[in-house]
């Protein structure tokens, strides 16, 4: 199976848009996963219906019995994460600062702390407009396991596949080089590189396929608003070229992107003209993935 | 006084705002531009200045010596990340799940897993006039940012006077990279743009923010394109919007560049120093 994903390192540079096109073009296909938990968009564009809905519970969080808490404040000496303040004099858990090693619990000699598993976030398999599923995730506020969150949406889309007999996944990756998008990228066949012609685009694609090339994945290149500035797009070719990345497409700066998006549209149900150009881009990757 | 500029969805001009308002800041005041997105800094391509400072941060984990170990296993048992196992007659360590709590090596009966350094990034530090500017990189396969997010904060705090403005360009999103870039300062800045995917995430930023009980003001920029739900749902919500960017094309050529926009568009700067103004304003208030 075909494991297709979309990742940019920078943020805006049109990642989901193109790839809620290719979910109108691969249509019943593929299975669509949002990996872009931290602030997954691509729902806005593709009508799910969130018909399946689950909790999602990742690592532990600290809680301290304040009945039986004698204050003698080992836990918070033992904490590396501040995460044990003394809030009106008494030890208490900061849940945003815990990462749910449990060390506190195991140095209390009163044994009152507990750890229970944390809800991080929901699990949705949705139907969509383009009559398949969609496996997305919301993560709850100031969560730290959306790597784990990532896998776990994966898997789901993965699973789902193979029941129902798909060619392939498609994935909207997350930002960044870290966790999340290390989690969206194991087990790809195809890795599609979203850029944009700034510097900070070609920094951030150069600090990204560094983590992609240590996967050892095939990947292609998409430059999006490719005539805001030639100069960076000679830039963008030639690390490419280098580096043995296939150049996908060129997309010009146009603001019927955001149109289509207020619209609740992608590009391609809105603009011919844009649309071909993805088309084409979208045909190329499938033979090459 | 420590002001924070986030934003949920990536890419809606995070460090373009960061930035341009520390430049405008540090034609009066000393001010230290910090960039806090250490997966993927791009301050550093906007601001020049002179290298001041280099070093090379560090997260401790656990290596294991032999000498004395028994093989009792403790250190599996207590580890909550999978990051340390005992197989046959080693013990294992991954140092890419080990959150650094020091369990393992602390509760070690023989004292065999002592911490060591490993190199998550590398901080910089520079200057040019006002404006001093920090940024921190993570190595690329370390997969937690937060402490050398958290390292990058120590190490400002420590190097600048209180006076110093002290301007944040956060990582995107809304999960323990922001919270950690966000929380210890005093004003929040969300930039947002008046898009679908914008109004979106920046619901979600706003969420975040108030978990932490931050004061907080909202910069829509792209104005003018999209539709006015983000402009609606602010004055609905009792946010203020302190600054309007506008849409156009040589703000994204200028951008492209990685030069300032504000020393060339004169709308930009009006824009920016009515958000000074408001910064200066809190400041005032809070008396920071």
């Amino acid at each position: 199976m075909k494991e297709i994903v979309v990742i940019s390192g920078k943020g805006g540079t049109g990642k989901t848009s193109i790839t809620a096109s290719f979910s109108v073009l691969g249509g019943k296909d593929l299975i669509v996963a949002d990996c872009d938990v931290d602030a997954a968009d691509m729902h806005l564009l593709l009508e799910p219906d969130f018909s399946s809905d689950e909790d999602f519970y990742s690592g532990e969080l600290a809680e301290i019995d304040q009945a039986g808490c004698i204050q003698c404040g080992k836990c918070a000496e033992v904490c590396r994460f501040d995460a044990i303040p003394v809030v009106d004099g008494t030890y208490v858990v900061d849940p945003l600062s815990c990462e749910g090693c449990g060390y506190c619990a195991r140095v209390c000699p009163e044994n009152v702390i507990t750890n229970h598993v944390n809800l991080v976030g929901n699990l949705y398999i949705s139907n969509i407009k383009t009559g398949t599923k969609m496996v997305h995730a919301k993560l709850g506020i100031g969560n730290e396991n959306s790597g784990k969150l990532v896998a776990q949406v994966k898997n789901e889309a993965k699973s789902l596949a193979e029941k129902e007999n798909k060619d392939a996944i498609l994935v909207d990756g997350s930002p960044g080089v870290g966790c999340p998008v290390v989690s969206s990228l194991s087990g790809a066949t195809f890795v599609v590189l979203v850029t944009e012609p700034t510097v900070s685009g070609l920094h951030d694609l150069i600090r990204v396929h560094e983590l992609v090339k240590k996967f050892k994945i095939k990947s292609g290149c998409i430059i999006n608003k490719a005539d805001i500035n030639p100069d960076q797009v000679g830039k963008i070719k030639e690390f490419l070229e280098k580096e043995d990345i296939i150049l996908v497409t060129e997309i010009p700066y146009d603001e019927n992107f955001t149109k289509a998006m207020t619209l609740g549209k992608t590009i391609v149900e809105h603009d011919d003209k844009l649309g071909g150009l993805i088309k084409e881009a979208w045909k190329n990757i499938v033979k090459l993935a | 006084m420590k002001i924070a500029i986030a934003s949920g969805k990536g890419g809606t001009g995070k460090t373009t705002l960061s930035t341009n308002l520390a430049a405008l800041l540090a034609e009066k005041e000393q001010v230290v531009l910090v960039d806090l997105d250490v997966e993927e800094p791009n301050s550093g391509l906007f601001i020049s200045g002179e290298l001041k400072h280099t070093e090379k941060k560090y997260k401790m984990i656990p290596e294991w010596d032999p000498t004395h170990c028994n093989l009792c296993g403790i250190c599996q048992e207590v580890c909550n990340f999978n990051a340390v196992l005992k197989m046959g007659k080693n013990i294992m360590v991954f140092p890419e799940l080990c959150h650094g709590c020091y369990a393992c090596s602390e509760l070690c009966p023989k004292n065999s897993l002592p911490m060591k350094e490993r190199e998550m990034g590398e901080l910089k530090a520079f200057k040019k006039g006002n404006l001093s500017f920090v940024e921190s990189k993570l190595v690329i396969g370390e997969e937690q940012a937060v402490p050398l997010i958290k390292q990058t904060i120590d190490y400002v705090d420590s190097n600048f006077s209180e006076d110093t403005i002290k301007l944040y360009d956060s990582p995107p999103g809304t999960s323990c990279p922001v919270i950690e870039a966000t929380k210890h300062t005093d004003f929040v800045i969300l930039i947002t743009e008046t898009t679908p995917f914008g109004f979106h995430d920046l619901k979600l930023a706003v969420e975040t923010i108030r978990e932490l009980g931050k004061d907080f003001g909202v910069v829509i920029n792209r104005y003018g394109i999209g539709d006015d739900s983000v402009e609606t749902y602010c004055r609905e919500e009792g946010i203020p919007v302190i600054g309007r960017i506008p849409n156009d094309r040589a703000v994204a050529e200028i951008y492209s560049k990685g030069e300032l926009l504000y020393p060339r568009l004169p709308f930009i700067k009006k824009e920016l120093e009515k958000i000074a103004a408001h910064v200066a304003d809190i400041r005032k208030e809070l008396s920071v």
